[in-house]
């Protein structure tokens, strides 16, 4: 027989079974924590990342070429050669590694690996210059990076110019001026790659194998014959790695705006409202994964192959998605994380408003709507 | 000996059991070296210009249509106002913009020199770098053909002139696939031998089995190199596998010896599975493996010259790269396959990266314990 007072709770059986309910749900949530917590190397490797991500784009990369090391072949040794060669040394764009002595030479530089560009001034350049009105100088570049090989070769082409044409009348100077990132660091376009690819990390890779990593030991079996819900088990499993992926957000956040002086331009809250729903998206993407798969290598595989490089491919951080061929664009367009690279690079760096991203934030809704259902379809109680 | 073909013939079998991380491992290089270089495609085309021209005279009009006609660019708006430009590149509709002065041919002739302004959407360095590159190189065409037309031809004739002939080596009509899959292979071969290996002991060491071979008399060298040595084999193959799908899609072809290619590859995946096995003494757990590897791997990629060049990282990250295996592959694998360099040019990297084998290697054997 139960106590009076007992029986006075079992009138209510819906709220007692909600209470009952929280308190296993909390209790679930707290093995995981122990779970994640235990192992610090991995916690280690969690936090560490995003730093050295930021630390790396904002400080080492950079879109800029300069001291490029380049050579010089000067057959003619007069004044005007010498004058354009120490103009050339004096631009930050070039070092001045060391001069040949025959075209053998500038081959042989090219393919030791370091020099990037030569320049050759014929035999008597003063002399032409002077007298016949024409002298050339021939510029080679080191094509096998073409980007590089083009910027150099305009960079060297102008500062020739400059020095003949200073004379010259009817001079149109175009002022060029780089918008948002006049340094042109790389930090602006990485800042929001790196979060949506630490995002993608954390929620799809650990949670997809975390829960695989259960069915493996045989520890799931346990957890699904227990009388707490199975949605409920999956939902304590990604509750931490929610709270994980927010600290890492505030982690880059502040690290991008004390240390490489980033500033958010945009509203916070509304930042941080979408990175929420960007990591509910990747969480149920790691579900999903769980789901299908049954060993941990299989899960780590799929979630690195099909989800992180993606990301790195499709978002548009590395590679410009307008230069791909077609069918490629289409694909970027269900990549989750292009749409929140956008997000973020529209509330962060151009400080844009709600109406600048609601197309944007409805579809990423979209897109976290038929995982849902699809992985809530496939889910089984069962594990065989 | 017979310990390590003992252990060879056991590791082989365990790869060609498990048929779907074999697959995986075969076909997914394959497929990215297909997928990749067309996405990691840094050629900037179609850079959309946005045009203000406050001047309406001939010669803005000659510059507008010197600009469209280069190719580079493609003109979506011409408005009449800097807001509305600037508007349109924060909508991502435009990446530059051209604001032509009033009075520019006015002043350009009397004056004798004219300002143009442009901003570049810089967000995408490179672009934006690039964007600039372009649009003053027509500018400066533009600028020589006006100045032709507005000097007497006798007068201009007494100007000094310099002819600058430019030629683009080892590349010559610029493709940038030729650029990016000789790196795109090094980072293949890289990421297939250092998770592998990686991952490879944890699995015996979470599964327990690791335990059945350590009470065995098997040597610490032993069981490195009964790791080691099919890894090996199969990073072999995959990088040969690599080079076909490079000369059949891409028709890359090296322009220097395959031998010495393959010869650095040897000893640098020496190092890399070397590294791989260093983490995994290091790990308990096949995730924690995983993770260590990627953090790695990541900084390699990095920091490994593939889209950002070297040259111009500070002087410390060129310290940083100095230790970073994955930078020596994509030099010389850029090397030898685009510009042909032979044994003496690349012998200071491979030097570099025997030593690499060399500490790794041990230290991964030093660091194996057979007993817990």
């Amino acid at each position: 027989m139960l106590p009076a007072w007992m029986k006075s709770f079992t009138r209510w059986p819906a709220a007692q079974n909600a209470v009952n309910d929280m308190k296993q749900l909390y209790t679930f949530i707290r093995k995981e924590f122990a779970h994640v917590l235990r192992d610090r190397k991995t916690l280690l490797i969690l936090f560490g990342l995003p730093v050295v991500q930021i630390l790396i784009f904002g400080f080492a990369l950079t879109n800029e070429v300069r001291n490029a090391k380049i050579v010089i072949y000067d057959q003619a040794q007069d004044v005007a050669s010498q004058q354009l060669i120490s103009k050339i040394e004096a631009s930050r764009y070039f070092d001045i590694a060391y001069a040949v002595m025959d075209r053998a030479g500038i081959e042989a530089a090219f393919k030791k690996g370091d020099i990037r560009l030569a320049v050759i001034f014929p035999q008597g350049f003063n002399n032409n210059l002077l007298h016949t009105h024409h002298a050339q100088i021939q510029v080679i570049a080191d094509a096998a990076d073409p980007n590089t090989a083009t910027t150099l070769t305009s960079y060297i082409t102008s500062i020739i110019q400059d020095y003949i044409a200073s004379q010259e009348p009817y001079q149109i100077t175009p002022q060029i001026r780089f918008l948002y990132n006049p340094q042109l660091k790389g930090a602006p376009n990485f800042v929001p790659g790196v979060m949506s690819l630490v995002l993608m990390l954390v929620c799809v890779m650990m949670t997809a194998v975390s829960i695989v990593r259960e069915k493996e030991t045989g520890t799931m079996e346990i957890l699904l014959v227990s009388p707490f819900s199975p949605l409920m088990v999956i939902i304590s499993k990604a509750i931490p790695y929610l709270l994980l992926s927010l600290i890492n957000v505030i982690t880059i956040l502040l690290l991008s705006t004390f240390v490489l002086e980033l500033p958010i331009n945009g509203s916070i809250p509304l930042l941080f409202a979408e990175s929420i729903l960007f990591i509910i998206t990747c969480l149920t993407l790691g579900i999903f994964i769980s789901v299908k798969t049954n060993s941990q290598q299989v899960a780590m595989l799929i979630s690195l192959m099909g989800m992180m490089l993606p990301t790195i491919l499709f978002s548009g951080f590395m590679f410009p998605v307008e230069n791909m061929p077609l069918p490629l664009q289409l694909i970027s367009n269900i990549v989750p994380s292009k749409w929140y690279y956008n997000i973020v690079k529209a509330i962060m760096i151009k400080g844009l408003g709600f109406s600048a991203i609601w197309k944007e934030t409805l579809i990423l809704a979209g897109i976290t709507l038929v995982l849902l259902f699809v992985s809530f379809k496939s889910f089984k109680i069962r594990l065989s | 000996m017979r310990t390590i073909r003992f252990l060879l013939q056991k590791e082989f079998r365990q790869i060609f059991r498990n048929r779907s991380i074999l697959a995986m491992v075969l076909v997914m290089p394959v497929m990215q070296l297909f997928i990749l270089p067309l996405a990691a495609n840094y050629e900037v085309k179609n850079i959309n210009l946005v045009i203000i021209d406050n001047d309406h005279s001939s010669y803005s009009q000659q510059l507008i249509s010197k600009i469209t006609a280069s190719g580079y660019f493609r003109l979506t708006g011409y408005v009449f106002a800097y807001k509305e430009a600037l508007h349109l590149i924060e909508e991502d509709k435009a990446d530059l913009l051209l604001e032509i002065p009033h009075g520019f041919e006015k002043n350009l002739v009397k004056d004798n020199h004219e300002q143009l302004f442009v901003a570049v959407n810089a967000i995408n360095g490179t672009k934006a770098n690039l964007g600039a590159v372009y649009l003053s190189t027509v500018i400066r065409d533009e600028n020589d053909e006006i100045r032709l037309q507005l000097v007497e031809p006798a007068r201009f004739q007494s100007q000094a002139g310099v002819e600058i002939t430019t030629s683009n080596w080892f590349n010559p009509y610029l493709d940038y696939h030729l650029f990016m899959v000789p790196g795109i292979l090094a980072i293949l071969v890289t990421m297939i031998g250092g998770f592998m290996t990686a991952l490879n002991i944890v699995k015996e060491k979470e599964v327990g089995t690791i335990e059945q071979i350590n009470v065995t008399p098997i040597k610490k060298h032993h069981f490195i190199l009964g790791k080691l040595i099919p890894f090996w084999v199969l990073g072999n193959v995959v990088f040969t596998l690599g080079l076909v799908v490079a000369w059949l899609a891409y028709g890359i072809v090296p322009a220097g010896s395959i031998l010495l290619l393959y010869g650095f590859i040897w000893v640098y995946l020496l190092a890399v599975l070397g590294f791989g096995l260093l983490v995994s003494t290091y790990c308990d757990t096949q995730q924690q493996a995983m993770f260590i590897m990627f953090f790695f791997i990541m900084i390699f990629i990095l920091m490994g010259g593939l889209f950002t060049s070297i040259d111009s990282m500070p002087d410390w990250a060129q310290v940083v790269t100095r230790f970073n295996p994955v930078s020596y592959l994509i030099d010389v694998m850029r090397m030898i396959v685009l510009k042909g360099s032979g044994v003496r040019d690349v012998l200071p990297r491979l030097g570099a990266i025997l030593l690499f084998a060399l500490v790794l290697n041990t230290w991964a054997i030093l660091n194996y314990r057979k007993t817990s």
